[in-house]
C-alpha cells in the first residue's frame, strides 16, 4: 500500500506574529519556519503503518517556493522514502493546493493520501476535505485513531459532542488531529540519510494547474488588545470584585 | 442573490450556533433560506422557520443525511446551492467537515472561521492561532463562509417561515458510519455557556476536576480544558479549548491551572471577563486576565466553592 502525505511549511508553532506596520500582512522575515504540526502527525502516521507492515511506501509532497524542500527533508527524515517538491512562487491557497494533489494523486494512485487538519498560518482547515470532493475520494478528518484493515480504513474523528468512526473505502484521506499521536524526532542519522533520499520536482504547468487565487487580502491588523487586569489577594476578594465590580456573578 | 445557511442540530434540536450564524448571513443580503439535512428532523425545521429573517426552510429528511456523513452532505448542498449568492454554515466540526468539500464541488474558494460581515464579500477572521486579523475580499460568484458563532449574537424569534421538503438523495457507497461516543452532561454546552472554568495540567489528574465540577455546578457554569490536560487523559477531548478545539466567548472564563500558550488562548480569549488561577506569578495567562489570583488551586478551588 501507498501512503501519499502532504507537508507545509509553516511559521514555528512558538513564535508569536507581528502584524508589518503597513497592515499588508505579518511579518516572516527572519521568522524560524518548521513543519506545520499536524502534518509532523500525518508523516508519523503513515512511517507507523510502514513499520507495522500495513503500508511499503510513505511518499511526502509539498507545494510552495523552493524553501519548502528544507520541510521535505525534515519530513523524510522522520521516515518518508521518497518526496514531491511541487514549485509555486507563494504559498497556495487550500482551493489551488488541492487541484495541485489532486494532480499528484493522479500520478502516484496513492490508496492512502493523509494531510494535516489544518495549517496554523492560515487556520483553514480546507484543504483535504476540498482534495476530497475534486478526487472523489471519501474523508475521514481530525482523526485520533486510524486503522487499515481489507481494502478499507477505519477513522476514529474528534467532534464537537465527543468522538465518531467512520468506515472508508480506500483509497481515502485523512486528516489529523494532535492526539492521532506523538512524532519521535528525527535522529541524527536519519537526517543524514535523508539527503540522499530521493526528491523530484515538478511545475504547476506539469499538472495543468492555474494558481490564481480568488480572495483577495485587504488588511491584517493586530488582534485588539486585552490589558492585564488586577491581582487580587485571596478567594474572598475575587468573588466581591465578580459580583461587585464586574457583576458576572 | 440569495443566501443558504445550513443549520447544525442533533435531527431533534436546533444548535445554538445557527441562529448565531444567521445574524451573520443577514449581514451579507436577504432572502436567506435555511437547510435542515437529517433524518427525522421535522423539530428542528419547525425551530429555524421560526427564527426571524429567514425566508424558507428547505427540509432534507433521509436516512443519508443521519450522521452527517460529509460526502452525502456536501453533495446536497453543492447541488441546492449552486442557485444562492452565499452558502454560510457555522465553523463547527460539522461544518468544518463538510463546507470545504461544498466549495470545491462548486470550484470556489472557502473562507473560514469568520468573525465579521464588512460588505457582502468582504470578511474579517483570525488567522496565526488569533495573533493577526485578515480582512479578506471573495471574487468568487458563490461565497463559501463558515462563521465562527461566538463572533455574533443570537438572531431573534418570531419568525414563520414556510418549510417545503427537499426530494434530493445523495448517497454514497463509500463511506459509512461505525458509530459514536457522545459526552453526556447535564452541563450547558461550552461554547454556549455564560460562564466557563477551565483546567489545565495543574489539575495533576481527572479525578481533580470534581473539584472544577463542584464550582461549575454552582455557577451553572461549562467546564473546559487546556490540550495538556485532555492529552494527559485528564478529561475527553471535547473538553478542549483553543486553536484547534473549541472557541469560547463566555461572559466569565475562569482558567485554573492553566499556563496560556498562545494556543489557549486563541479559543477564549474574547471572553468578557477572564479569570486566572495560577500559582506561577510568571504565568502568561495572567497577561489577559482582568482577575488574576496567584495562589495554590487545591487550596482555593475549595474555598470558593464554599464562598459561592
Ligand atoms: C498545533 C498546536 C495546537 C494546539 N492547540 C491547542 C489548543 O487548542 N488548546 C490548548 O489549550 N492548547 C493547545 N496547544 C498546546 C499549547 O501549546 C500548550 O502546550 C497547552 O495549552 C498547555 O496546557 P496547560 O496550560 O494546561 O499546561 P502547562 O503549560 O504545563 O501549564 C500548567 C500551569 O499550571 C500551573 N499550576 C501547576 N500546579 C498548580 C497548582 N497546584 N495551583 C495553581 N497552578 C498550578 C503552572 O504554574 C502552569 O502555569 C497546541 C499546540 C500545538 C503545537
Ligand atoms: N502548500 C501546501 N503544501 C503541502 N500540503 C499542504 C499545503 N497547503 C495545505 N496542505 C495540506 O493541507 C492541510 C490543511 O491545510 P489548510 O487547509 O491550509 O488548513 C495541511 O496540514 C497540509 O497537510
Amino acid at each position: 500500500m501507498k501512503v501519499l502525505v502532504a507537508v507545509k511549511r509553516v511559521i514555528d508553532y512558538n513564535v508569536k506574529v507581528r502584524v508589518k506596520p503597513d497592515q499588508s500582512d505579518v511579518d516572516l522575515a527572519n521568522v524560524k519556519m518548521a513543519l506545520n504540526p499536524f502534518c509532523e502527525i500525518a508523516v508519523e502516521e503513515a512511517v507507523r503503518l510502514k513499520e507495522s507492515g500495513v503500508a511499503d511506501e510513505v511518499v511526502v509532497v509539498s507545494i510552495g517556493p523552493k524553501a519548502v524542500q528544507e520541510q521535505l527533508r525534515t519530513a523524510l527524515a522522520l521516515g518518508g522514502d521518497r518526496a514531491i517538491h511541487v514549485e509555486t512562487e507563494s504559498m497556495p491557497d487550500s482551493l489551488v493546493a488541492a487541484k495541485i494533489l489532486k494532480g499528484v494523486v493522479e500520478k502516484e494512485q496513492p490508496d492512502l493520501v493523509i494531510l494535516g487538519k489544518q495549517s496554523i498560518d492560515s487556520d483553514n482547515n480546507q484543504t483535504g476535505q476540498m482534495l476530497g470532493a475534486l478526487t472523489d475520494m471519501p474523508q475521514g478528518t481530525f482523526a485520533s485513531k486510524v486503522s487499515v484493515e481489507d481494502g478499507s480504513v477505519e477513522v476514529t474523528r474528534e467532534i464537537d459532542g465527543g468522538l465518531q468512526t467512520v468506515k472508508l473505502q480506500l483509497p481515502a484521506i485523512v486528516t489529523t488531529d494532535l492526539r492521532l499521536n506523538e512524532p519521535r524526532y528525527a535522529s541524527l542519522p536519519n537526517i543524514m540519510k535523508a539527503k540522499r533520499k530521493p526528491l523530484d520536482t515538478l511545475s504547476t504547468d506539469e499538472l495543468g494547474v492555474e494558481v490564481k487565487s480568488t480572495v483577495k487580502l485587504l488588511k491584517v491588523e493586530p488582534p485588539a488588545e486585552r490589558s492585564a487586569g488586577v491581582k487580587v489577594a485571596d478567594v474572598d476578594e475575587l468573588v466581591d470584585k465578580l459580583k461587585n465590580e464586574a457583576k458576572v456573578l | 442573490m440569495s443566501i443558504l445557511l445550513i443549520a447544525e442540530h442533533d435531527h431533534q434540536a436546533l444548535n445554538p450556533a445557527t441562529a448565531k450564524t444567521l445574524t451573520a448571513a443577514a449581514k451579507m443580503g436577504d432572502n436567506i433560506d435555511v437547510l435542515v439535512a437529517g433524518e427525522n428532523c421535522q423539530a428542528v425545521a419547525d425551530e429555524a422557520a421560526k427564527l426571524s429573517g429567514v425566508s424558507k426552510v428547505l427540509v432534507a429528511d433521509n436516512a443519508a443525511y443521519g450522521h452527517q456523513l460529509a460526502e452525502n452532505v456536501a453533495a446536497l448542498v453543492a447541488e441546492l446551492g449552486k442557485d444562492y449568492g452565499h452558502i454560510v454554515a457555522p465553523a463547527t466540526t460539522t461544518g468544518k467537515n463538510f463546507m470545504p468539500r461544498v466549495a470545491a464541488l462548486l470550484d470556489v474558494a472557502q473562507i473560514s472561521d469568520i468573525i465579521a460581515v464588512e460588505s457582502a464579500d468582504t470578511f474579517k477572521r483570525p488567522i496565526y492561532a488569533g495573533n493577526a486579523i485578515a480582512t479578506v475580499q471573495s471574487e468568487d460568484a458563490i461565497k463559501v463562509v463558515t462563521v465562527r458563532a461566538t463572533a455574533f449574537d443570537a438572531a431573534e424569534q418570531g419568525g414563520n417561515a414556510e418549510i417545503s421538503a427537499v426530494d434530493t438523495v445523495i448517497e454514497n457507497t463509500k463511506s459509512r458510519f461505525v458509530g459514536e461516543q457522545l459526552a453526556e452532561s447535564e452541563r450547558p454546552e461550552l461554547t454556549s455557556a455564560e460562564i466557563v472554568i477551565s483546567g489545565g495540567r495543574g489539575m495533576q489528574n481527572g479525578e481533580n476536576f470534581k473539584l472544577l465540577e463542584d464550582v461549575a455546578d454552582k455557577l451553572g457554569a461549562a467546564v473546559g480544558a487546556s490540550r495538556a490536560a485532555v492529552d494527559a487523559g485528564f478529561v475527553p477531548n471535547d473538553m478542549q479549548v483553543g486553536q484547534t478545539g473549541k472557541i469560547v466567548a463566555p461572559q466569565l472564563y475562569i482558567a485554573v491551572g492553566i499556563s496560556g500558550a498562545i494556543q489557549h488562548l486563541a479559543g477564549m480569549k474574547d471572553s468578557k471577563v477572564i479569570v486566572a488561577i495560577n500559582k506561577d506569578e510568571e504565568a502568561p495567562i495572567f497577561q489577559v486576565a482582568d482577575y488574576g489570583l496567584v495562589a495554590d488551586l487545591f487550596d482555593v478551588l475549595p474555598k470558593l466553592n464554599e464562598k459561592l
